[in-house]
């Protein structure tokens, strides 16, 4: 029994010794295809088939080992360290190569125009006329329509035929610009006019496509008190609520003039004591301010040094030309710099 | 008349702050009596209860003045002190300025404080801090806003503005009709 125990044991930490291993190195019949750039694997062998109470955790297995070697292939990269040396490791991937399916839905085909539906009721079709036509009068090539056109521009004849039929004293040339004007107008006309066909029905009425609870119910408010009498005789929606929306603003309301004034003592110093609170409580002009006066204070002490040892130095002078004496000239200069100093402190004070 | 509403007396304890501190509290809550802060006709009166009670069996439109005016409410809602407050803020006040005999003249005919005026600045004062303004003999002569830091005041030259004229007691004189 004890050695039937001890082998199963063995067998299990064989196994579990084992597991590593195997979890590590996946074994594929048809190796997976790799887009690094997208984290992409693609696994082309087919899906085990497998009883379905095991289904779920063999898919959960197959994923995992699919993983498996994608983070393999990351391994392989080339990688670096972000932030400087002490950062996280960093893999650089490589361009992606798998082509996604486009994010947004393909853009609607443009609604024929007028003339189009036109056209095609009628079977006209388009006819390809080429660009450039043979000039007789300039013998080359020219373009049909625009600058330098075949057969000069009608807008630049510098004379013009009156029509017969015509007003002898009518101006041909401001008729002709009239004419080009009113051409110019209507195509404008009709391409707004075809742009506005091709709109979807309701979309520029309603510049918020769905309205919310709250809007609609704003603007039922607003459309109510929208008549002649402002809503006052306007029947009630069926599951409109009762109660009239308030409207016009709060009446002012004043405490009375000889009320309680022990009252309005307390409310007055309530008042002031938020007043109070509300100041910060580092004022900054105050801390540069005191920090502005140390440092005078601390260039006043600097300069009177300063200017104590300029003076020691012009009064050592007399002091060193009768103090070849040596010892007594000494003893002397000490106490006359103590006494230099003095004065000069009581001065910053 | 009336009681102030609640933001009419945080705009009048706003501005009252700037020259005396949380010493409004000494003029809302004053030991020899009951006093209070009455609107009539859009000006502002400290009034004792006593005169107050008097007050109320005059007529609105007869009642020209009670108390003491300490300032108006302008249009926009603002707060302006009156110089007939300076009895109340001179004795509170945190930050003084004295100015020197000779620019006295100068200050209570509305202008400005230069720094050849200035006597004396309360140390410590910021900028744009309100003060009260005395002659050398400590009267009360108006208040002002400092236009310069006590520091600054120090470096600047003689003819720079230290304190910007808001209110004097020339204006008794100068302004005597529209004083309430």
């Amino acid at each position: 029994m004890a050695a039937l125990c001890l082998e199963e044991l063995l067998a299990r930490a064989e196994q579990r010794e084992a597991e590593p291993h195997r979890s590590v190195a996946v074994q594929k019949e048809l190796e997976l295809e790799f887009d690094l750039g997208n984290l992409l694997a693609l696994d082309r062998n087919p899906p085990p088939s497998v009883p379905r109470a095991q289904r779920e955790s063999r898919l959960r297995s197959l994923a995992r080992d699919n993983t498996q070697l994608l983070v393999a292939q990351l391994w392989g990269l080339p990688a670096g360290r972000a932030e400087g040396a002490t950062g996280p490791l960093v893999a650089q991937l490589p361009e992606p190569s798998y082509r996604l399916p486009r994010e947004k839905p393909l853009p609607r085909p443009r609604p024929p125009t007028r003339w189009e539906q036109f056209a095609r009721l009628k079977g006209i079709r388009r006819r390809k006329r080429t660009s450039l036509v043979w000039d007789e009068a300039a013998k080359q090539w020219r373009r049909r329509w625009g600058y330098e056109r075949a057969g000069g521009d009608p807008a630049r004849d510098w004379l013009i035929e009156v029509p017969a039929g015509a007003d002898p004293h009518e101006d041909q040339f401001a008729k002709r610009l009239r004419d080009k004007r009113e051409k110019v107008a209507r195509n404008e006309f009709n391409r707004l006019r075809n742009i506005a066909r091709g709109a979807l029905p309701g979309r520029g009425l309603h510049p918020t496509g769905h309205q919310s609870r709250a809007e609609l119910g704003r603007a039922t408010q607003v459309a109510r008190v929208s008549t002649a009498s402002l809503g006052r005789f306007q029947p009630r929606l069926p599951k409109e609520p009762a109660a009239p929306p308030p409207r016009g603003g709060k009446k002012r309301h004043f405490q009375p003039l000889l009320g309680d004034l022990a009252a309005e003592r307390s409310r007055q110093l309530e008042l002031l004591r938020g007043l109070g609170s509300k100041k910060p409580p580092l004022d900054l002009t105050r801390a540069v301010n005191k920090q502005l006066r140390e440092e005078d204070a601390q260039a006043a002490a600097g300069k009177g040094k300063k200017r104590g040892q300029r003076g020691k130095r012009g009064r050592q002078r007399p002091g060193g030309g009768k103090g070849p004496a040596g010892g007594k000239g000494k003893k002397g200069g000490a106490p006359r710099r103590r006494q230099q100093q003095r004065p000069a402190g009581r001065k910053r004070s | 008349m009336r009681p102030l509403t609640e933001e009419e007396t945080r705009a009048l304890f706003e501005k009252l702050a700037k020259y005396i501190g949380e010493n409004i509290q000494l003029l809302v809550d004053r030991p020899d009596g009951s006093y209070c802060f009455r609107l009539h006709k859009d000006r502002v009166y400290y009034v004792s209860e006593r005169i107050l009670k008097v007050a109320t069996s005059i007529p609105g439109d007869k009642l020209v003045a009670l108390g003491t005016c300490f300032g108006k409410f302008t249009k926009t809602q603002k707060f302006r002190l009156h110089v007939t407050a300076l009895d109340y803020l001179a004795p509170y006040a945190k930050y003084k300025v004295w100015v020197k005999p000779g620019a006295e003249q100068s200050f209570l005919y509305g202008n400005h404080v230069l720094k050849s005026g200035l006597g004396r600045i309360t140390e410590n004062t910021a900028q744009y801090q309100g003060v009260v303004v005395y002659s050398m003999a400590d009267v009360p002569l108006g208040f002002g806003v400092t236009a310069k830091s006590t520091q600054d005041c120090r470096k600047v030259d003689p003819m720079a503005i230290v304190v910007f004229h808001q209110a004097d007691v020339g204006e008794y004189v100068r302004h005597e009709e529209t004083l309430t």
